[in-house]
């Protein structure tokens, strides 16, 4: 195993809560004299294996599903033709101007705004607040965005954090043309961390690495310190801590859910009928996946406010984000699956193996002892 | 991407269920194929190792690094033989010879007490003491009828398992 522990270590702050997720299956039922035969037989385990093989509910969650082209007879070809045509020559050209057009006006209202006005400024914290609003509405008219919200609107006051579940960064952009979140966001390489690092942090949105466990801690620091500030703009995370392709949803990281204040779930879903908003990072930057946004007619999506969660007396933090998890999977339609995003980025550690070797070692000693 | 499937043939298809008695239907080869496709991210015609450990599900199989032997460097049609042992169409006897072949691990046609005992050790790990784990395999071995010296074939685990009802089936998801 050795090649699953070395990753391992730096990864225990999060992987001390998977294995609280996993139920325990089949321990063997009555207990009778222990067999030569019931030593041997290996097939429960060898079954789990080779189900796996065949299908797992892992890679599942980050299957890209690419658009059905509809151009498969004579009369819809040419239709398909023409829309394509729109698509690449008409739509996105000016979809590109607009967005060019946006940033232009947002760069010559944002930089005097940010370098005159001092620090704490209130009207420069809300002009800026205004602004990325601005740009983010932006963003979404380039891809022509028909976003229905329902629920009340987020409003601006301490003690509460959103959490949604994530499906590409372009679900914070849909959020934050609404209300200016501050969001908690893994550190992006190129255009988009220069970005964070020059416009978003002003809206208090907090950077971290996946990767550096330092990070975790400074982060969930900074995370208490906002969500006690009364002027601040409300903290959004995705608790996924990665995108999944809005089919289904992926273990939630517990940090959100032991802060004491007000969880407010928010549930995404993406209408797949024009283009798949699922942002597959390892195939694809995020420079094409808007590209292919652009180019497509629109992207249809919906987004429930829902009522606000407080932890309840003797739930652990666990229990209640998988209780959160819950109501967004039932609003979104999302099927849910017992597994931490994080894999995708690191091998399971090694204490899950241990786990299943527990629970058949009890199995045989029990068993023996009864003799 | 581009349809993946059209690379197998009707010819193919039916010369893989030939290879595998039948076990798996069209459908089943096709899906098995989009998933080996899947799981052959470089196209090399054969999974490496490494892919099958990044199946979280599999990865935390206690038996993984044993089967990781059998199937490390399979082609497709190696692959859909290595699962048929796993079809509900598949024989009771061709399921106890796979249970066989993954305890053989010098796969020389005998399962003797050192190879029993390092399955046992895969699947209790650091639960049970080595020399638990030997007075255990010991006791069961007397109790049906072998010693501690005796080495198993085939036929034995015949004998042995032929009886039980054995949890070795497979879905194959169609699309």
């Amino acid at each position: 195993m050795a090649g699953l522990g070395s990753s391992s270590s730096e990864m225990d702050l999060d992987r001390l809560n998977i294995e609280e997720y996993l139920t325990v299956e089949s321990i063997r039922e009555s207990p009778r004299k222990l067999h030569l035969r019931d030593l041997l037989d290996i097939s429960p385990t060898l079954k789990e294996a080779a189900g796996a093989i065949v299908d797992d509910s892992f890679t599942r969650c980050f299957k890209s599903n690419p658009p059905e082209p509809w151009n498969w007879n004579v009369y819809l070809f040419p239709l398909w033709c023409l829309g394509v045509v729109i698509r690449y020559g008409i739509l996105f050209p000016l979809r590109v101007t607009i967005l060019a057009a946006g940033w232009i006006a947002f760069f010559s209202a944002f930089l005097p705004v940010h370098f005159l006005l001092g620090d704490h400024n209130k009207l420069r914290q809300k002009v800026e607040r205004k602004l990325v609003e601005m740009i983010c509405s932006v963003f979404v008219a380039s891809w022509t965005g028909v976003i229905k919200y329902h629920g009340p609107r987020p409003s601006i006051r301490p003690q509460q954090v959103f959490v949604a579940n994530h499906t590409s960064m372009i679900d914070f952009i849909i959020l934050e043309q609404m209300t200016a979140f501050a969001v908690i966001m893994q550190k992006h390489p190129g255009w988009v961390g220069f970005i964070q690092k020059t416009i978003l942090e002003s809206v208090g949105c907090i950077w971290f690495n996946r990767t550096e466990s330092k990070d975790r801690e400074i982060v969930a620091r900074k995370l208490r310190e906002h969500t006690q500030g009364v002027d601040k703009n409300p903290v959004l995370i995705f608790p996924e801590g990665t995108c999944v392709n809005n089919h289904y949803t992926v273990m939630f990281k517990k940090g959100a859910f032991e802060l004491g204040c007000a969880v407010c779930p928010v549930a995404i879903k993406y209408n797949k009928i024009f283009v798949d908003a699922f942002w597959n990072s390892k195939k694809q930057s995020f420079t094409m996946h808007l590209v292919q946004l652009m180019t497509s007619w629109a992207v249809v999506c919906d987004v429930w406010y829902l009522e606000p969660q407080y932890i309840r007396p003797g739930e652990t933090p666990i229990e209640f984000a998988e209780r959160v998890r819950d109501m967004i999977s039932i609003r979104a339609g999302l099927k849910k699956v017992p597994w931490d995003g994080y894999l995708k980025y690191f091998r399971p550690s090694p204490k899950l193996i241990e786990r299943k070797q527990q629970i058949f070692a009890e199995s045989v000693l029990q068993r023996l002892e009864e003799k | 991407m581009g349809n993946t499937s059209s690379m197998l043939t009707q010819y193919d298809i039916e010369e893989l269920q030939e290879h595998c008695n039948h076990a798996f239907s069209q459908q089943e080869i096709v899906s098995l194929y989009h998933r080996f496709c899947q799981l052959d991210r470089n196209g090399s015609g054969f999974i490496p190792g490494d892919e099958f450990l990044s199946v979280p599900e599999f990865a935390v199989n206690p038996l993984s690094q044993r089967l990781l032997r059998m199937l490390d460097g399979l082609n497709f049609k190696e692959f859909v033989a290595f699962l048929s042992a796993f079809s509900p169409r598949t024989s009771l006897q061709h399921k106890i010879e796979f249970i066989f072949r993954v305890y053989d691990f010098d796969s020389n046609g005998r399962v003797t007490f050192d190879d029993i005992l390092c399955g046992l050790r895969d699947l209790t790990g650091s639960f049970i003491s080595e020399q638990q784990r030997q007075k255990v395999l010991t006791r069961v071995l007397e109790e049906a009828g072998y010693t501690k010296d005796s080495s198993l074939v085939l036929s034995d685990f015949m004998k042995i398992l032929g009886n039980s009802d054995l949890k070795m089936e497979v879905e194959v998801p169609i699309d």
